[in-house]
């Protein structure tokens, strides 16, 4: 399991292949991986958004996101799951989140990955600030329900 | 009794701190910990508070060497 939070922009693709090949340990035992990848739109609530700038809490972020992934290991058979999220300034089409579980079937990595991007959502102090296009800043009061 | 505040986003915007030190003071719960520190300003009623990095209610209880933190709803992912 690896959680990280990304100060830079990251490739989700590249990323999710290097933690693949180097977890040996699962080689050979998962039949499923269900991906998840948020990446910032250029839009939203009816305002064209040049960029974004996410804060966090350093220290309660891992520890609340280790809290979650750690729940999804005991409700479902999950046998790895990688989680990154970027913070700092962040640029329309660039990933915000990852978030990767390998199962030895479907149903668990669906739901189990699932479960950890709604409860990142909800319990993740992350806190995301959007300049618009017309130069206003507003910080986003609340994220919108997944279901 | 020594308590470190945070405050983070746009409740660290909006009173113009990121941060209090509360020193030699006598406080029961998080609460009393945000009144003592802006005692002229109300706890957004959405905001969200943490002891030592793990989630809160307003009654929980602090001790001397606390990290209390307030911020508004969480927006990641």
């Amino acid at each position: 399991m690896q959680i990280t939070i990304c100060p830079e922009v990251f490739d989700p693709w590249q990323a999710l292949q290097a933690y693949q090949q180097s977890a040996q340990d699962m080689s050979g035992k998962f039949g499923a991986t269900s991906i998840f990848i948020g990446t910032m739109r250029d839009f939203n609530e009816g305002d064209d958004v040049k960029g974004m700038t996410l804060e966090h809490y350093p220290g309660m972020t891992e520890k609340q996101l280790e809290k979650i992934v750690a729940k999804a290991f005991q409700h479902w058979p999950v046998i790895d799951a990688l989680v990154m999220h970027r913070v700092g300034d962040i640029l329309p089409n660039e990933p915000i989140v990852l978030v990767a579980v390998w199962t030895a079937h479907r149903a668990a990595a669906f739901d189990a990955s699932r479960y950890i991007m709604e409860a990142l959502k909800s319990r993740a102090p992350f806190w995301k600030k959007e300049l618009l296009k017309s130069e206003a800043e507003r910080w986003l009061v609340k994220n919108t329900g997944g279901y | 009794m020594s308590i470190k505040v945070r405050y983070f986003a746009g409740l660290k915007e909006s009173i113009g701190r990121s941060e209090d030190r509360l020193d030699c003071v006598d406080l029961a719960t998080v609460g009393d910990v945000w009144r003592c520190a802006n005692p002229n300003k109300a706890l957004p009623n959405n905001c969200l508070a943490a002891v030592n990095m793990d989630y809160v209610d307003l009654n929980s209880a602090v001790k001397d060497g606390d990290e209390v933190a307030f911020f508004p709803p969480v927006t990641g992912g």
